[in-house]
């Protein structure tokens, strides 16, 4: 039973229309670790979550969820899960603390049990300052880690964020960050979509990346980056045709260019650092490679919509 | 695998959940709700029931005052209802999104649905049980037979809701509802006897409304008002609860269709 995957997809598969927007993919969610799916915008991230809360029905292919089959039992799974949706969808009529209240109801929850665990997760969350305010005052970081706190009054096994940090500022990020990071240790199982390399690396024990509907890749963070592109790249700006003429002989290098830059991914990025350095038309800026490398190397450069 | 859209609406506890929410909000928003159900019968009762009624004397062997309050009353049950089926259900399903918040918890979309309906007969209950009262007070009510009305208030608003909801389900923006007030709600307020007997009408425009259903809610309210003879009450009911079946059946089928993707 403890081995059992918390979320286990097999040929899931989601078409609207004649548009397949999710095609055939397998994964399993392992209890007690963050997984994300990272891709760019329409790769199907959002739609894979929706048919994991049950709330959208699947074209092919089987989900299950604590054991239990989705969509028909998407009731039961939904009591174990906390959903944190893309964009918030607070009640404008209700206080942060009555939205809790309100909230905690529809999981028949009330009583002075839920006082108890809404007054923790005002804490939790760093809004017990704020518990009588609307939504409308409240700053976009707030309403976000309101919306985080409303998806934990049910002490959910599974908490689904989709795009948990889009749109906030990088002290708010990290506040966030450190608080699914808390929930982890509790023994949480995460899954979120982003696509923020960052975010991605810095939370995620596992990532699939999606395009166009599809797994490319799945893995560890750190995996991932191993398997798909070099260890340090330069970034370089200015003549870049004469740099591409000075590292043509240098073995294991690897050249992209992509609108005014020059990317060049090497294992021995120092040697390719010491042919460049000398020329002055040139700038640089050397770095290890992450995930943004591989995401750009999988999902290709071009512009999405 | 397609989700199966036209099964029959379910109900389960869970409704009154969804219910309960809504009466929440209205009682955050009491104020104007009051001003609003007490305050616009009073001044329709007071200009015209007494205004009017002095030209008019007597109708069906009732004053004018009791003839236009029982109308009062039926119609405000298709206002109310009618307005918080299309605006208030269209803030709640798209801008608001209310509901995708609901079906990220274990509620399901026919629990919304079944506590929207019954929260929109709910509100008209108040608004119908206000005018009631202010009826009450100006010596307009006749007989304890008013007390029937109560639940054919409730019953009449259920009907009225299922056709709100649909337009809400079918609409972009809120002006869209311009069509449904102008085309249906505004012709049923004027034609179906809120104001006078039906029986003045020519014939075939009697034949019209006695298809819609304010015309068979007000043929039940009025009588229990005054205090004289119901005639055919089965049939009266029989319609307004195959009206409102049928029409929360599309509803509850379009909602899924336009929530569940």
């Amino acid at each position: 039973m403890t081995n059992r995957p918390v979320v286990k997809a097999v040929g899931l598969s989601k078409s609207f229309g004649d548009k397949q927007v999710v095609r055939g993919i397998d994964f399993e969610v392992e209890k007690g670790k963050c997984f994300g799916f990272l891709g760019p915008n329409g790769a199907g991230k959002t739609t894979t979550l929706t048919m994991i809360e049950g709330v959208s029905p699947m074209s092919a292919g089987e989900l299950e969820v604590f054991a239990y089959s989705l969509p028909a039992q998407g009731k039961l799974a939904r009591a174990r899960m906390g959903i944190v949706p893309q964009m918030d969808n607070l009640d404008p009529d209700f206080s942060v603390i009555e939205n809790l209240r309100v909230y905690s109801r529809f999981f028949g929850l009330s009583g002075n049990k839920i006082e108890n665990r809404i007054q923790e997760l005002l804490e939790f969350m760093q809004l017990s300052e704020r518990q009588n305010e609307r939504p409308d005052n409240l700053s976009g970081g707030m309403k976000r880690r309101l919306t985080i706190a409303r998806a934990l009054v049910n002490d959910p096994d599974l908490i689904i964020l989709d795009e948990p940090t889009t749109g906030l500022d990088p002290q708010v990020r990290h506040v966030i960050w450190a608080k699914l990071r808390e929930l982890m240790q509790a023994g949480k199982t995460l899954l979120m979509t982003t696509h923020y390399m960052d975010e991605a690396e810095r939370l995620c024990d596992e990532l699939f990346i999606m395009d166009d509907g599809v797994i490319l890749d799945r893995g560890s963070p750190a995996h991932i980056i191993e398997s798909h592109v070099e260890q340090a790249v330069i970034e370089v700006r200015g003549n870049i045709s004469s740099a591409q003429q000075t590292i043509t002989n240098l073995a294991h290098t690897r050249c992209e260019t992509h609108g005014d830059t020059l990317f060049i991914y090497s294992n021995n990025i120092d040697e390719v650092a010491s042919c460049l350095k000398d020329d002055i038309n040139l700038s640089l800026f050397q770095r290890k490679c992450n995930l943004e490398d591989v995401f750009l190397r999988l999902t290709g450069r071009d512009l999405r919509e | 695998m397609s989700y199966p859209y036209y099964r029959l609406p379910t109900f389960s506890r869970n409704a009154f959940i969804v219910w309960y929410r809504n009466i929440l909000v209205w009682k955050k928003l009491i104020g104007p709700a009051l001003v609003l159900h007490f305050g616009e019968p009073l001044i329709y009762l007071l200009g015209m029931g007494f205004g009017l009624g002095a030209f008019i004397g007597e109708i069906n062997d009732m004053s004018y005052l009791t003839f236009l309050a029982a109308g009062l009353v039926a119609s405000s049950a298709m206002m109310t209802a009618s307005l918080e089926g299309t605006y208030s259900v269209f803030t709640r399903m798209v801008p608001q999104k209310t509901y995708s918040a609901l079906l990220a918890t274990p509620i399901e979309i026919d629990d919304i649905m079944a506590g929207e309906l019954l929260w929109c007969a709910t509100k008209a209950l108040f608004s119908g049980i206000a005018i009631l009262i202010v009826a009450t007070l100006l010596g307009a009510v006749q007989s304890w037979s008013v007390l029937w009305v109560i639940p054919l208030i409730f019953i009449s608003a259920l009907c009225f809701t299922g056709p709100a909801i649909v337009i809400a389900t079918m609409s972009r923006n809120y002006d869209f509802f311009n069509y449904y007030f102008t085309l249906a709600v505004t012709p049923m307020f004027v034609l179906c006897g809120v104001f006078y007997p039906v029986s003045s009408l020519p014939d075939f425009m009697q034949v019209i409304v006695y298809l819609l259903p304010l015309t068979h809610a007000i043929d039940l309210i009025r009588p229990l008002v005054a205090g004289t003879e119901l005639h055919n009450p089965l049939l009266h009911v029989g319609v307004l609860v195959l009206y409102a079946l049928a029409f929360y059946y599309a509803a509850v089928v379009l909602v899924r269709k336009r929530m569940i993707v």
